[in-house]
């Protein structure tokens, strides 16, 4: 049996409005190179860091979200490197005292109970972006280009202890701690725009002959989807390695997104010694407690709470819970819904399938959508009170949503009522019977799959709108008699 | 009238006609164009501005060491590497000296990145000793120093991490003042080592490094290890001060020191029989830190320089070599750019910053810096001031000086209130054979007020005046 170990080391953007030592806008994405920058950013003589208080802010929430201790005395740290994306050639950090460390993120998967604990927080600033001609990196490249516009923006650092046991768990661990930041609406959490970036280091303990692999950094996985696929590719190739005998090299590999594979960058041998010590031009960072007391108080409802209540107060599947619970707005509008109507399986059921569909389908954000909690409730009273099938009420659903107007109202213009009338269901079949001798004398010989002819005449004629259950009970009946 | 210029305190020329201000402007202008080929102690000489802007130092000319930024300058810190670099921006002092409507009339020569005590090392050439050309104006402020004290312009700033802004004052017999750390914003000071720099003003007697202080102090957004509030800038004069009763004390082991000359070490003993005359109560005390000052801080300025440096890698501006790659471009734009002594430190600092070392030197350094600090503080309890020499020499010819460790240990009386973040001034005392003889007082922290109190009182004593300024050198008087 092979066991596998997973920590994560996450990089998250938060979107603070302005940088976090200077006050050049923190939002750059997609803006003209070189544009939103200044002194400070792009490290000119003389400049020094000014720390942004919303940056320390957003950590403190992040971190009481993720059940962290809180340091009240933080410092910050510079890690010296050569980039040509590092203008000051170093990069502000918290490497000696985090801003916060000892947390843990609760889950449920499988059933289970799951929890990875969160080793540390810590707050640090952006590197610029490069882009290389030639080549994929600056070794070979025969021209470069540094955009420091992203220089400063700020990070926090969230590294988890290697609690994570599959690549799927990985994933599931990111979605929710994605959706953990946007409840706190502290980061965007696009991982395809980079405001959220993984690093995984993955090692494979061969249980029965008790060995255990070199540890694996996989860098540059830029979305969920390949969080799953990386760690997938190199279980695989660590595991086939250990089967053949050869070495797992301690080592940092890159997702190639092209090639659906991890590639080797480099040994730990040629890691850098980084020459941390504290940062002079920054104070050590004081915070009271409070300060993280009035933090704590306004902290949202987070995804695993909700998801937890929704289970515990409406009795939806975990399933439901956790795709209605992930985000805020649509659980509330399940909410409201499941309130006015008091049918919650009823309204998780229409939300996850029709209305998700909906959103989807038109690309229209929820709260864009012209309809509310009365649509459902009159949709579930004309369900309940069998004015229209459930096959009418899908029909019925996109119109409501094109439209805006109530189900009832639809069903009056459009004449959609169902029919319950016995008599004239009677009447059809009776005609249709009349009509095809032949199909009646084939069910009663015992060919039952006939019958469904005569529900569909039925159906036919009345466009649909007959009372199901009803049709299939009188053609049986008048068949059969 | 012309001459009469060199005699006045800077609150003096600040109250002139516009006319008499625009005279002022010329005047020390000429000096700076008339005798900078000699002394070259400036790196770049502007022109008069066409209008004066008011303010309360409105039309008072000015020098900036050339490791503070003035946009539109260029900012070189005498070094290759920035030899054509324009400021981009003003330092909050330049900024605030501006408001004040005073005017920069140059940048002067320092020891390349302020890492030096004699501006020798500078990469345009050391500025020379307006007492003795063969001798070194100290640094490395030396531009700064050499500048005031042959009247070239009536103050300028230098920085202080070691004694850069007091050494040289001492070297060239004017009035050097180092503020408290936290007191004047380093935003705009091309950093050497951030926990030590400090700005502070080179002027011809204590009254005028009081209104400049007053000037450039305060705390500053773009700086957040500038303090609020811990000191009072509003008032007009210093405090009077009285002598009598001040509890001095005197390291003996600034005394001991085997490298202090003997007429250095005659001259402050003079000056201190003239203050216990007017009533001081001078005691000899044992620091006994004097003796790791020079290691610790040959420990932390490095290590601190070397991560401040490594923005010169010619990828944004400053020098560029033609290279291959990316490597071989900044290694080649550093090994041409940086002079031997700048390498020296950088070396020193990533040795002692690696992670194998830094437990050994660099942490451990740290601690014993507090300690430092703590023995100061313990000695400033109980007394009001320590008194030592500046620097333990006089100032020597160039080249004198060939090794570095006792090039180094110029600055063994100055580092104690960088590393302690105390504040010191040095004043001119009477001469010994023609050249100047600097005294240090330091204080406590954020004292600033009490400490130049008390130093002026202390100029009162020294033959180094005349009509309460530093004398000029005779050479200097007429253009
Ligand atoms: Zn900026």
């Amino acid at each position: 049996m092979y066991k596998t170990v997973i920590g994560l080391e996450i990089h998250a953007q938060l979107s603070t409005k302005t940088k976090a030592f200077c006050s050049c806008r923190a939002d750059v994405f997609e803006l003209e190179p070189n544009t939103v920058i200044c002194p400070v950013c792009t490290g000119q003589p003389g400049a020094l860091p000014v720390l942004n208080e919303k940056v320390v802010e957003y950590a403190v929430k992040a971190a009481l979200a993720l059940n962290c201790k809180i340091n009240l005395r933080s410092t910050f740290d510079r890690k010296n490197y050569f980039y040509p994306d590092l203008p000051k050639g170093y990069q502000i950090t918290q490497y000696f005292t985090p801003i916060a460390e000892n947390g843990f993120l609760g889950f449920k998967f499988d059933g289970d109970e799951k929890r990875v604990r969160i080793r540390r927080i810590h707050i640090e600033e952006d590197a610029g972006k490069m882009i290389h001609q030639d080549a994929d990196s600056i070794s070979g490249a025969s021209g470069s280009l540094v955009n420091l516009n992203r220089c400063g923006v700020p990070l926090i650092e969230i590294v988890t202890e290697p609690d994570i046991s599959s690549p799927k768990e990985a994933r599931l661990f990111m979605e929710l701690l994605r959706d953990t930041l946007r409840a706190l609406d502290i980061c965007s959490g696009d991982m395809e725009k980079g405001a959220l970036r993984c690093d995984a280091n993955i090692s494979i303990v061969d249980e029965e002959r008790g060995l255990s692999s070199n540890r694996v950094e996989v860098k540059n996985i830029n979305s969920f989807k390949f969080v799953e696929k990386a760690l997938e590719f190199e279980r695989e190739r660590i595991i086939k390695a250990l089967e053949t005998g050869s070495d797992v090299n301690r080592e940092t590999r890159t997702w190639n997104f092209a090639k659906r594979e991890t590639i080797s960058m480099r040994s730990k041998e040629e890691e850098n010694d980084y020459r941390y010590f504290p940062e002079p031009d920054l104070p050590p960072l004081q915070l009271s407690d409070e300060y993280v007391e009035r933090i704590k108080e306004r902290l949202p409802e987070l995804p695993q709470q909700r998801i937890e209540r929704l289970i515990r107060e409406y009795g939806i599947p975990e399933y439901d819970a956790t795709v209605l619970g992930s985000n805020a707005r649509l659980s509330s509008f399940f909410e409201e819904v499941a309130k006015s109507t008091d049918k919650p399986k009823e309204a998780s059921n229409w939300i996850m399938t029709e209305l998700l569909r909906e959103i989807n389908r038109r690309g229209i954000p929820l709260e864009k959508m012209p309809i509310g909690p009365e649509h459902f409730k009159i949709l579930f009273e004309l369900l309940e009170q069998e004015k229209i099938s459930v096959k009418i009420a899908k029909e019925l659903f996109p119109l409501m949503i094109e439209t805006g107007k109530l189900p009832d109202q639809l069903v009056k213009e459009r004449g959609m009522e169902q029919i319950n009338d016995e008599k004239l269901i009677e009447d059809i079949v009776l005609r249709a019977m009349e009509s095809n001798p032949k199909a009646v004398k084939q069910y009663r010989e015992g060919k039952k799959g006939v019958m469904g002819y005569f529900v569909g005449a039925v159906m036919k004629e009345t466009r649909g709108k007959a009372n199901p259950a009803a049709v299939n009970e009188i053609v049986r009946r008048l068949l059969e008699s | 009238m012309k001459g009469d210029f060199l005699d006045l305190k800077i609150a003096e020329l600040s109250k002139l006609s516009t006319d008499e201000k625009r005279e002022v402007l010329s005047f020390f202008h000429e000096r700076i164009v008339a005798f900078n080929s000699e002394l070259n102690a400036f790196l770049e000489i502007l022109p008069i501005p066409d209008s004066l802007s008011s303010g309360s130092l409105s039309g008072v000319p000015y020098a900036l060491k050339d490791n503070i930024l003035a946009r539109g300058t260029r900012t070189t810190c005498a070094s290759n590497i920035l030899k054509s670099y324009l400021s981009p921006y003003d330092a909050t002092v330049t900024a605030r000296l501006k408001n004040t409507g005073a005017v920069l009339l140059g940048k002067t020569n320092l020891d390349e990145f302020a890492m030096g005590s004699s501006t020798e090392k500078s990469a345009f050439g050391p500025t020379k000793n307006p007492w003795d050309l063969s001798r070194i104006p100290g640094g490395s402020s030396g531009g700064s120093a050499a500048a005031v004290a042959a009247g070239l312009v009536p103050f300028a700033l230098g920085s202080d991490t070691g004694g850069s802004v007091r050494q040289p004052a001492a070297f060239c017999g004017v009035v050097g003042y180092k503020p408290s750390y936290g007191l004047v914003p380093r935003y705009g000071l091309v950093a050497f080592a951030s926990s030590l720099d400090q700005i502070g003003p080179l002027t011809r007697c204590v009254d005028d490094a009081f209104t400049v202080f007053k000037t450039i102090a305060g705390r500053d957004i773009n700086d957040a290890t500038t303090v609020n509030g811990k000191i009072d800038l509003r008032a007009k004069e210093l405090p009077e001060a009285d002598l009598k009763g001040l509890k001095i004390a005197i390291p003996s082991d600034a005394l001991d020191f085997e490298g202090l000359d003997e007429r250095v070490k005659s001259r402050f003993l003079e000056f201190i029989e003239r203050l216990a005359e007017k009533g001081a109560e001078v005691s000899f005390v044992e620091l006994g830190i004097l003796k790791y000052v020079v290691a610790t801080y040959y420990l932390i300025a490095p290590g601190e320089a070397s991560s401040n440096l490594s923005r010169y890698d010619g990828v944004r501006y400053g020098e560029r070599v033609e290279s291959e790659n990316y490597e071989e471009m900044i290694k080649k734009n550093r090994d041409t750019g940086f002079g031997d002594e700048v390498k020296r430190r950088i070396l020193l600092g990533t040795f002692t910053l690696s992670s194998a070392y830094y437990d050994a030197y660099y942490r451990r350094a740290l601690k014993i810096r507090k300690m430092i600090s703590n023995r100061i503080n313990e000695v400033l309890h109980e007394h009001d001031f320590i008194l030592n020499p500046t620097a333990p020499t006089l100032p020597g010819k160039f080249g004198e000086i060939g090794d570095p460790l006792s090039y180094y240990l110029m600055d063994i009386y100055t580092i104690p209130a960088n590393l302690a973040g105390t504040p010191a001034i040095s004043i001119p005392v009477d001469p010994v054979d023609g050249l100047p003889v600097g005294i240090q007082l330091m204080g406590r922290r954020y004292a600033d007020l009490e400490l130049l109190s008390t130093a002026k009182q202390m100029e009162k004593l020294s033959g180094a005046y005349n009509n309460g300024l530093a004398k000029i050198p005779e050479r200097w008087l007429h253009v």
